[in-house]
Formats: structure tokens, C-alpha cells, sequence
């Protein structure tokens, strides 16, 4: 119940903020709301495959931070902002 | 008893600290919540009986990420906020419901899952899986990592060995 309660802080802060870096660090919330459901079950069970799972999960979340970072790093270079609303280059 | 008084005190704290971090103003302030709400959920993990993803949760996230974190934030910086304009409270009511309406659906899915038993497939060949023994989870994962799962481990090295290339790329000058 925890992390889903998690789970939905991290989707309310995707949806309604607009600075995209903290777009990015609620995902890193969502993230941690599925690794704490992942450990809790590897405790319940007594099986130690959510640890692995959570392993896992923790290198392709920083991975995928560094990445989306540096994405947001070059775009600013370009367009000088961080406001989601203004970043249409792609739209019609 | 005393578990349960600290996984309470845990719990309010971590969705507190996440509440926080979503209703920031400042970024430096969101991820100065972020960097509390990954070490809770860190000692959450101790309790858990899962010693080593709790160190690498400290090492990786805390200690990698939010620095990350940081470090864009600093170099982004902005004279003006791009919530200001725009019209925030109807944002944050739509938010609100639409997050409530997926918590309503996640916890319908947990009682709707409770009804049935699923049958746990052992995933420790040849040792025996106990877990809050504080010298030998490690271990244990350690030998899990190298026997079962090694094909996603490499696989997971060989992923980030591309993102750091994607990141590097990403991040030149002329590009």
C-alpha cells in the first residue's frame, strides 16, 4: 500500500508540473515506489529473486537518469528553457 | 509491536518527503526532499531484511543520481520559475483526480489479486533462501547474480556501458 500510495505522488508530480527536471525525479519516485513493492514481496516469500529484481531495476534507473539528463542538457543548449509547454519542436 | 511502530513512522515520512518533493518551488528544494526520501526508503529497506539493495540504494541513488540531480539543476538555472504562468490550481485539481483515480485502480487490483494464491517459483536452486541473516545476504545475492542470472547481469553492464556513451555523446559541445 505504501508504494502504491508512492506510486501515485510520483504520477501526480509527472502530470502536473512543468519544469522537466522535476519531471524526471518524479519518475525517479515512481521507480522507487516498484522497487520497495519488489522488496516487500522478496521478504513475504522469503525468495531472494526481488532483490535481483531490485538490482536490476536500480542500474536501469540510473542509466536511464544519466541519459534523459543529458537529453535535457543539450536541448537547453538549443532552446534555452525548461518549461515542458514550450518544448513543442515535434508538434504538428 | 516495534516493527510496526517503525514502518509506520517510515511510511509517513517517505510519502510526506515525496509530497514535498512534488510541491517544491525551488528544483534545489524538490531534490533536497529527494535525497531525504531515498535514504528512508534505504533504512525501509534494512528492516526489510535486504541489507545490500539498501547500500546500493544509498550508493547509486542518494550518492549518484541526486548528484546528478544537482548538477543540472545548477547549471539550468533560471531567473523565473515556469510555473508561474498558467493557471496552477485547476492543474493541480486535475492532477489530484487523476491520480486518485489510478491509486483507486492500483488498490483494486491488490484486493482483486488477493483472492487468488499464486504459486512461488523458488528461484535458489541449490541453497537454501534465508534472508535476514545480515552476513550472508550478500552472499547469497552474490551467488544468485553469477549463477542464475548471469546473462541479465551482463546485459545490465553492457547497458549501462551504452548510456554512459549516450551521455557523453549527448553532452558535447559540437556535436
Amino acid at each position: 500500500m505504501l508504494s502504491a500510495g508512492l506510486f501515485m505522488i510520483g504520477v501526480i508530480g509527472v502530470l502536473v508540473r512543468r519544469n522537466i527536471i522535476i519531471i524526471f525525479m518524479s519518475i525517479e519516485l515512481i521507480l522507487n515506489a516498484v522497487n520497495i513493492n519488489l522488496i516487500a514481496y522478496s521478504s513475504q516469500v522469503q525468495n531472494l529473486i526481488g532483490q535481483v529484481f531490485v538490482v536490476f531495476v536500480i542500474a536501469v534507473a540510473a542509466a536511464e537518469a544519466a541519459v534523459g539528463l543529458g537529453i535535457i542538457i543539450a536541448f537547453y543548449r538549443n532552446k534555452e528553457t525548461i518549461n515542458i509547454d514550450e518544448m513543442s519542436l515535434m508538434r504538428w | 509491536m516495534l516493527e510496526a511502530v517503525v514502518f509506520y513512522t517510515l511510511a509517513t515520512f517517505i510519502l510526506g518527503l515525496g509530497i514535498l518533493v512534488i510541491t517544491a518551488r525551488t528544483p534545489v528544494h524538490s531534490v533536497l526532499f529527494l535525497v531525504l526520501n531515498f535514504l528512508l526508503v534505504a533504512v525501509l529497506y534494512v528492516t526489510l531484511g535486504a541489507q545490500y539493495v539498501a547500500v546500493i540504494q544509498v550508493l547509486v541513488y542518494a550518492g549518484g543520481v541526486v548528484v546528478l540531480y544537482l548538477f543540472v539543476v545548477m547549471l539550468v538555472s533560471l531567473k523565473r520559475a515556469p510555473e508561474e504562468h498558467g493557471d496552477n490550481r485547476r492543474l493541480g485539481v486535475l492532477g489530484a483526480l487523476l491520480g486518485g483515480a489510478v491509486l483507486a485502480e492500483l488498490i483494486a487490483i491488490i484486493f482483486a489479486s488477493r483472492r487468488n494464491t499464486n504459486t512461488v517459483v523458488n528461484a535458489t536452486s541449490d541453497m537454501p533462501a534465508r534472508l535476514s541473516d545480515p552476513m550472508l545476504n550478500t552472499e547469497q545475492l552474490g551467488w544468485l547474480l553469477y549463477t542464475e542470472y548471469l546473462i541479465p547481469f551482463e546485459l545490465a553492464s553492457m547497458l549501462l556501458l551504452v548510456a554512459m556513451i549516450g551521455a557523453i555523446v549527448l553532452a558535447k559541445k559540437n556535436i
